[in-house]
């Protein structure tokens, strides 16, 4: 368990109880775990002789709770959860949701537009380089990665309605 | 050496030196150094978003070109971390401390050379290693019913909890998150389809592939996410490469001692080529006579983490070829790679696909030796690759992932599946869980629930059925006592923990 950033006694007074970060990652692994649980309520348990497809992840389930609520009991001593720094996690939230996009974008417009559209956002829009370098970076990775990947190796990738 | 064994290295050598396979092999070696010194893209990254590609071709090129892109990653990662102090995967971090500092006193050359010495000497060891154990273990494994599946697999999994250097419940709590993802989809015993959200693609279950390119490529560059400018980068001259005669006489045991323990820490489950490279910097620590050297450009300091990370990566291939077995999420990968060509691993896949298993073997030799020859002169064409600005470099890597996970099974799914999973590495790294154990929950739930079940039908429901056999007795009861031993630290906060004696508590922080 992480011990760092353990505040000295007088700090933690001033500071007053602060939620640490293995008590808030170990309650949401109860939560997962009993959540599964509930949603395995469907599948039949079955008997110690005949195991039902409900067995194991009830196991499994049991077995996550158990570790959550270790995690959560003995977290009393990790790091803050108010001191962990999430800098990147704007930029990453906006990677992730860009990538998104590309992915609902992928069989709809074909890999090779997708492509270019997705590099030149994140080229020309997030990281601002120039418009020359984007404009060859888009389009030279996202007709050589097709060359390479869906011709030469012969793996199918989407094509745009209009086969581009 | 048996006769039989020479005579098997022979027929892999007739296989791996084969111009076709070869060709294959030194693709394999040079992508995998690229990708091993690009951040973000570890081996199994790089082995994942490779799998399409291998579809197409047999399995023994398969398993060859992937083999060559892990052990080749292996090598580029510790180019990064001594000229620019950029881990370009994780077991490479400890080779930053003491391979930058060579750097900075103008010693790179050296440093690179004893990287790559020591490299070619831990994956000769292994392959060694690998060539006599793996057929022995596979025999024994004959033995094996459900009862001792069921028995190994949770003894790999307390191991792994064992022998990580985070907390142990976490390593735990994270390989259930893993089991769990491994519980979506058909169940082949009943027939149940289950959680699957009523979306008909999850009927096939998870695949390993999206989850360990979001949990370790997606994560790696949403944490990474904002860095700009391109690092400084030194060019060594070839004839800078070559190390002094006291660099030799320092570097040879830790080589030596780097490449048996990597090799044993390998067969064992979890990241085992990132603490083999931990352990032995504790070690080479211990036994220096002048300890204070390290962290200051002490050549063991390279010498040591290099070789053991390199022979982990072998040893990790005993289980997987004699058992079936893998220890890691790069083994499941090529596990998925084989079985794509409808081949099943397991103790008898050495008997019934000689040709695989020893042609393998082969070109792990053939692949040691194009590291070494291919590595060195060529290093500084290889560093231009760190030129490039991180700015450039992270939209192409996102696009591969796209590209990649798409490409496995031509499913949408997958691609989310690769996204969230991104933004759940993300969170658990933040909070500082290990994510290989995810991965390899990942692909031993199915595994693990068939044997277990089978082994409770075996035996009317009576769990005493793993007590019964010795086999099975002895795994479990070593895999208890291993998890009593791991939970000492958590619950009796006295007392000093075996890791941290041997620098693992560096992996910590």
């Amino acid at each position: 368990m992480a011990e760092a950033e353990i505040p000295r006694e007088g700090e933690a007074l001033r500071r007053g109880w602060r939620l640490r970060s293995d008590q808030v990652s170990g309650l949401m692994l109860v939560a997962l775990a009993a959540y599964v649980a509930w949603e395995n309520r469907v599948y039949p348990v079955g008997s110690l002789q005949e195991p039902g497809p409900g067995y194991v992840p009830l196991l499994i389930a049991a077995f996550l709770g158990a570790m959550g609520l270790l995690i959560a009991l003995f977290g009393g001593k990790s790091r803050a959860l108010g001191d962990i720094r999430w800098p990147e996690a704007g930029r990453g939230l906006a990677i992730l949701l860009a990538c998104g996009v590309a992915a609902f974008a992928l069989e709809r417009i074909g890999y090779r537009l997708t492509v270019i559209a997705m590099l030149v956002f994140f080229l020309g829009v997030m990281e601002r380089r120039p418009p020359l370098m984007v404009a060859l970076v888009a389009i030279g990775f996202g007709l050589i990665s097709y060359y390479v990947v869906g011709t030469l190796l012969s793996v199918p990738l989407p094509r745009s309605p209009w086969g581009f | 050496m048996p006769d039989s064994t020479l005579q098997n290295l022979l027929l892999g050598f007739s296989v791996a030196l084969d111009p076709s396979i070869l060709v294959y092999a030194f693709a394999g070696c040079i992508i995998g150094t690229l990708v091993g010194m690009m951040p973000g893209l570890g081996p199994l990254a790089g082995i994942s978003l490779l799998l399409p590609a291998t579809f197409g071709l047999n399995p023994i090129v398969a398993v060859v070109l992937l083999a060559g892109v892990y052990y080749g990653a292996m090598y580029g990662g510790s180019t990064t971390s001594i000229l620019v102090r950029i881990p370009g995967e994780a077991a490479s971090v400890m080779t930053c401390i003491d391979g930058y500092e060579m750097t900075k006193k103008g010693r790179a050359g050296p440093a690179l050379a004893i990287a790559a010495i020591g490299s070619f000497v831990a994956g000769t060891v292994g392959v060694i290693g690998l060539m006599l154990l793996a057929p022995t273990l596979a025999a024994f494994a004959l033995r094996f019913g459900p009862p001792e599946y069921t028995a190994l697999l949770v003894m790999g999994l307390f191991i792994l909890a064992y022998m990580s250097g985070g907390s142990t419940i976490k390593t735990l709590a994270s390989a259930a998150l893993g089991l769990l993802l491994g519980m979506i989809g058909i169940d082949v015993m009943s027939g149940y389809t289950r959680f699957n959200f009523d979306i008909v693609e999850l009927g096939d279950g998870v695949g390993i592939v999206p989850v360990a390119v979001g949990l370790f490529g997606i994560s790696e560059i949403l944490l990474s996410a904002g860095q700009n400018a391109a690092p400084a980068v030194q060019n060594p001259r070839l004839r800078d490469l070559v190390p002094s005669r006291e660099e030799f006489r320092l570097s040879t045991g830790p080589i030596l001692r780097g490449s048996l323990l990597g090799f044993l820490i390998g067969i064992i489950p979890g990241s085992a080529h990132i603490i083999s490279s931990f352990v032995s910097y504790g070690i080479e620590r211990r036994l220096a006579r002048e300890p204070e050297r390290f962290g200051k450009g002490a050549i063991e300091g390279v010498a040591g983490p290099e070789s053991a990370n390199n022979a982990a990566a072998t040893g990790a291939f005993v289980p997987m070829m004699a058992l079936g077995i893998p220890t890691s999420p790069v083994t499941a990968v090529m596990i998925a790679a084989i079985m794509v060509h409808g081949i099943s691993p397991g103790p008898l896949l050495i008997s019934q696909q000689p040709e695989l298993f020893w042609g393998f073997v082969a070109s792990m030799y053939v692949g040691n030796v194009v590291l070494l020859i291919l590595n060195l002169p060529l290093v500084g064409l290889f560093v231009n690759l760190l030129r490039i600005p991180y700015s450039y470099l992270y939209p192409c890597i996102l696009a591969f992932c796209i590209l990649g996970t798409y490409s496995v099974a031509n499913s949408m799914i997958d691609v989310w599946i690769m996204l969230i999973m991104g933004g759940v590495g993300y969170v658990l790294r933040k909070l500082e869980y290990d994510l290989a154990p995810v991965a390899l929950g990942l692909v031993l739930a199915p595994m693990l629930e068939l044997s277990l079940r089978q082994s409770l039908a075996m035996s009317a429901g009576d769990y005493g059925i793993f007590l019964e056999r010795p086999i099975a007795t002895t795994m479990f009861a070593l895999g208890v006592v291993l998890f009593l031993f791991a939970l000492k630290p958590v619950v009796f906060r006295k007392g000093r923990d075996w890791r941290k004696n041997v620098g693992l508590e560096q992996q910590e922080s």
